[in-house]
């Protein structure tokens, strides 16, 4: 249970960083560790050198950008989770946050880190594609955006070349009036989810659906968009018919094989009651427009 | 550059046992190692400074038991290296206790409500605690938000109950109730 040798490089600048990641191949960016280092003491990894990135200013920044919140890729989960602008515009960070591992891994563990990680059970890449956020990668040319639905490829696989660096992830602020709901079923607290489900809806004056987002983790190889659950919500006024069709309609997105904590049938069963419930606390919660 | 070449095993470039040299603050002293860049903290405040309350569990973060404050804050020293707490201030449960042995308040209530058996978990319960405690964040002392509050440390032993009263009577004793 010791990590293999590697080499310590400190970075003092992202651009320090990208340059470091093409100088040293097989190296990987350090940021909080809270994966990678349980990753190496098991010997599931064992890269050549670490480019930690914890001492770059620049990225430990919480920006409100147009509404939307950009995180750095060295702030912990517990800032952004502590951050009452990233708060103001989009609850969902917050809620979220709540259930990823316990406060001691959040006070190290950050963000991007768990974006860049992308297991496919975990609630951080998941709110990212719920709230239709990106990335921003840095490579030796320069920074492209790669939108969530892009970005999460399979379970721990991402479409950042192995000479880009992410450098931030931005998470859209809530439509106003929008409202929204995050719950998660996980064996213990702080688990990986068995199944997790975020949900954003805007409704009319007429109480009509006009626009729902609904996204799920721990039930797929990646984080996913119940993209049918979404239509049928669009243009009912969510009756109890309207919500156990939508429960019924989310089992269809599970994909997850049989595994030790649970069969596809029981994921299936908690993804539609999960469905059901944030569908229900969404519109609840949501305030006259 | 393939996208998986990092997973393939690879050596460090510098030597056969890459180094540095960190400045840190532990309970207070400064001290000053040359450390091997995979140190984990954990064995650098146990082997490196003989600071043996900080017991080491599972070593991959599941239960808490290396727990220490690191710039205020708690953490697994098993998931830091000790290359990067240079010039950070470590607290671990040596700084708890007076130097004549009394007990702290947080130890005090621990004791009294029969809160460990083993004790095995307990260093790493205190500095949570004590990281709790001193954040200056609302303590919530409901049976459910203390529960919460040690939820990432794992006891064998007592099935929490006690370690619970021993919470609320810490805050009792150190006037946050």
């Amino acid at each position: 249970m010791k990590p293999p040798l590697f080499d310590y490089l400190v970075a003092r600048s992202s651009e320090e960083a990208v340059k470091l990641l093409s100088e040293y191949p097989g190296a990987m960016i350090l940021a909080g560790g809270q994966s990678l280092i349980p990753a190496m003491n098991f010997r599931l990894a064992a890269p050549a050198a670490l480019i930690d990135i914890n001492r770059i200013s620049d990225l430990r920044r919480i920006d409100i950008v147009d509404g939307n919140v950009r995180v750095g890729a060295a702030v912990r989960h517990r800032d952004l989770e502590q951050n009452d602008a990233a708060f103001a515009a989009n609850p969902l960070l917050r809620a979220a946050l709540y259930h990823v591992a316990h406060v001691p891994i959040r006070n190290r563990g950050t963000t991007v880190g768990s974006l860049c990680h992308a297991d496919a059970a975990a609630e951080m890449p998941m709110v990212l594609l719920l709230t239709g956020g990106w990335v921003t990668a840095e490579g030796p040319s320069g920074q492209r955006d790669i939108p969530a639905e892009e970005f999460f490829e399979f379970h721990m696989t991402t479409s950042r070349e192995a000479d880009e660096m992410i450098v931030s992830a931005t998470f859209p602020g809530l439509p106003t009036g929008a409202g929204h709901a995050f719950a998660e079923f996980a064996r213990r607290k702080g688990d990986y989810a068995i199944a997790a489900v975020g949900a954003i809806v805007e409704r009319g004056a007429d109480g009509v659906i006009s626009s729902a987002r609904i996204a799920a983790c721990g039930i797929s190889s990646r984080p996913v968009r119940l993209s049918e659950v979404e239509a049928a919500l669009v243009d009912t006024k969510l009756s109890d018919d309207d919500i156990h069709r939508a429960g019924e309609l989310a089992k269809q997105s599970v994909t997850a094989p049989d595994d030790a904590h649970a069969t596809t049938a029981y994921r299936q069963h908690l993804l539609a009651s999960l469905t059901r419930r944030v569908v229900r606390q969404a519109a609840g919660i949501m305030k006259e427009s | 550059m393939s996208r998986h070449e990092h997973l393939e095993r690879s050596i460090p470039s510098t030597s056969a046992d890459p180094k540095a040299e960190v400045t840190l603050t532990v309970n207070g002293v400064s001290v000053t190692r040359e450390v091997s860049t995979r140190m984990l903290l954990s064995d650098f405040i146990r082997h490196g400074l003989r600071l043996t309350g900080t017991h080491v569990g599972c070593e991959h973060g599941v239960c808490g038991a290396c727990t220490v404050m690191i710039d205020g804050r708690a953490a697994r020293s098993c998931l830091t290296f000790a290359v990067q707490a240079d010039g950070a201030d470590i607290r671990t449960i040596e700084s708890e206790a007076e130097e004549d042995g009394t007990l702290s308040a947080l130890q005090q209530a621990f004791q009294e409500c029969h809160g460990l058996q083993c004790g095995y978990c307990t260093p790493g319960m205190i500095m949570n605690i004590r990281a709790h405690f001193d954040s200056g964040e609302e303590l919530d002392l409901s049976d459910e938000g203390i529960r919460e509050l040690i939820s990432g440390n794992l006891c064998r032993c007592t099935g929490y109950a006690n370690i619970v009263k021993a919470v609320r009577r810490a805050a009792e004793l150190a006037g946050k109730a």
